[in-house]
């Protein structure tokens, strides 16, 4: 009896415990944004005006919803800045995704084809720098794009160019480091497709006369495409709100709407316009987060 | 032909794998630099590593990021892997649907969303910013990849074990913890090791999350880098690539014998 006892409330804890920390730690604070999105800036700390008290009851709950201001996203609206920081992210993001895919697929082509003993070695040193903070493989770009840098001086030294480059705090640099920081990303899912992928559909379709490049094209790529939607996807989408290497390969120039966010948190402590960016990033976001969503489930299915 | 390389494969995976690796060889390289221009070689010198040691600032910074990450990679495993098993083991439950969403939407949300978010939670139920703070943001987006980690382990668990210990009388529980948990630890640990390592590695939400006196590593290495690329960032960064590498590097060597050793054992079995 007391054991029966014990493994069913076991069987409830297993699922209770997480759902109830992910509802407080993740959902919960959504709707906190979302609210404080709707609120009032003001001068102090917390720098904006309540709005919402939960203790009002429902006449006090109807006249705090009268008092709902939508001003912040009017003024998201208003100033051309934050529309086009959201453009140049989702351009920014698509770009660094097709060069990722352009970069990750021969690589992951390559894998799959080595021979079997070969594969754990490549996959490991593929997972490898994904270990090594984010920040770190972040600054050793600086070291090499700056104008006096590794790059620059090897261009100069070979003599491919006369004045240094400026690569540094353009958009190719965030192209280059978001490529690079997000690779194993791209290279794994299309690699766990590729290895799976029978490669005697090949050499048949070879043997038909089919050219190679033909044959790529119509088989290969077809029978890779959910490795391509899932690493283009692990790729674009957290890229799209990165902040950290446009803000150290970028520079001052560049918009990207996680650096407005965190410049509207940090140096304007506009805390209500930086939740209305939050709140309107997630909406761009939900579409190809669904579809994320998707692919791992229906990755799961086929798994079981 | 699978097996055999082309040329055209090997220069992809060449290419490929020194775009991936040269950035990080340098950075270490120039961490023993002499000059204090990063850039220039001014001979081989350990300095900075010895002028770390008096960086009271970075060794405090470093000593808190180690107790978050410890702390925070510990509850996210028990979290992410009672996550894991809730979703494996229980296909229908009320709020499935939200649980599995919440589950894998942290993998792809943007830091900045995610820091702001659990910040203004913080603030509105009225916690002090700080070592607190921070090891609860990292609980909470780390466990999604160690749910993630677990549960691709349990997908190819094969079930009937657990059938046959529970025909043989062992109560749920006991199978649990002399069945199940076993076959699945090294996908725990390693769960666990990644856990720590992105705990150790954030900085976004880290820097909304924290106060007062925990500032981390990375914020510290982040306030550094602003001013300026300097040979000692190098030296702290070749430190922790190592550490990482080395922790990596043992995990996988130790579980590549596991599988040899189970090998053989399974031979064994089939011959006796």
């Amino acid at each position: 009896m007391g054991s029966q006892l014990v493994s069913a409330i076991a069987n409830r804890a297993v699922i209770l415990v997480p759902y109830l920390w992910l509802f407080i730690f993740f959902l919960v604070p959504f709707g906190i944004v979302l609210k404080i999105s709707l609120s009032q800036t003001a001068i102090a700390m917390p720098p904006y005006l309540p709005v919402f008290g939960f203790g009002d009851g429902v006449s006090g709950f109807i006249a705090n919803l009268r008092e709902l201001s939508f001003d912040n996203y009017l003024w998201l609206l208003d100033d051309a800045l934050y529309f086009n920081a959201y453009v140049s992210s989702v351009v920014i993001a698509g770009v660094s995704t097709f060069f990722a895919l352009l970069i990750g697929y021969p690589m992951a082509y390559g894998m799959a084809r080595a021979p079997e003993s070969m594969r754990p070695l490549l996959l490991m040193l593929v997972i490898l720098p994904f270990w090594t903070s984010f920040l770190i493989r972040v600054y050793a770009w600086i070291g090499i794009l700056k104008p006096e840098g590794l790059l620059n001086q090897f261009l100069l030294w070979v003599g491919v160019i006369d004045t240094p480059l400026q690569i540094m705090n353009t958009n190719t640099a965030i192209y280059i480091g978001i490529v690079y920081s997000y690779l194993p990303f791209m290279v794994l899912p299309l690699y766990a497709t590729l290895e799976k992928m029978d490669f005697s559909l090949i050499e048949a379709a070879q043997d038909l006369g089919c050219p190679p490049t033909t044959a790529f094209w119509k088989i290969t790529f077809p029978l890779s495409l959910p490795g391509v939607v899932a690493g283009c996807l692990l790729v674009f989408i957290p890229a799209i709100g990165e902040f950290v290497i446009p803000d150290l390969l970028g520079g001052s120039q560049t918009l990207m709407i996680g650096k407005t966010l965190w410049n509207e948190f940090f140096s304007n402590r506009d805390w209500p316009v930086a939740s209305a960016v939050a709140i309107v990033l997630l909406l761009i976001l939900v579409v190809p987060m669904m579809f994320f969503q998707r692919a791992q489930a229906r990755a799961q299915e086929q798994g079981r | 032909m699978q097996g055999q390389l082309s040329r055209f494969n090997i220069a992809s995976l060449v290419l490929g794998f020194s775009f991936l690796y040269l950035p990080i060889v340098l950075l270490v390289i120039y961490s023993f630099n002499d000059s204090r221009l990063v850039t220039v070689w001014g001979g081989f010198s350990t300095r900075w590593y010895v002028s770390l040691l008096s960086n009271q600032q970075l060794l405090d910074a470093a000593w808190v990021t180690a107790r978050i990450a410890f702390v925070s990679a510990t509850v996210a495993t028990v979290l992410g892997t009672l996550a894991a098993l809730a979703l494996t083991r229980y296909t229908r439950f009320r709020g499935r649907f939200l649980f599995s969403g919440m589950v894998f939407a942290p993998l792809v949300m943007p830091e900045v969303i995610t820091g702001l978010s659990l910040l203004l939670l913080f603030v509105a139920v009225g916690l002090d910013r700080g070592f607190l703070t921070v090891t609860l943001a990292h609980i909470t987006f780390t466990m999604c990849f160690v749910a993630v980690v677990v549960q691709s382990r349990l997908l190819s668990f094969d079930r009937s074990l657990e059938e046959a210990a529970m025909d043989l009388g062992a109560t749920p529980m006991r199978t649990f913890f002399q069945v199940t948990l076993p076959v699945i630890m090294p996908a725990i640990v390693s769960g666990w090791m990644l856990a720590f390592t992105l705990s150790l590695d954030d900085l976004v939400i880290a820097s909304f999350t924290s106060g007062p006196g925990a500032t981390t590593l990375p914020m510290r290495i982040y306030s550094q880098v602003r001013l300026g690329v300097t040979p000692e960032i190098n030296a702290v960064c070749t430190i922790l690539i190592v550490v990482v590498t080395a922790g990596v590097l043992t995990a996988a060597i130790l579980n590549k014998r596991r599988d040899v050793q189970r090998r053989r054992d399974e031979q064994a079995a089939q011959r006796g």
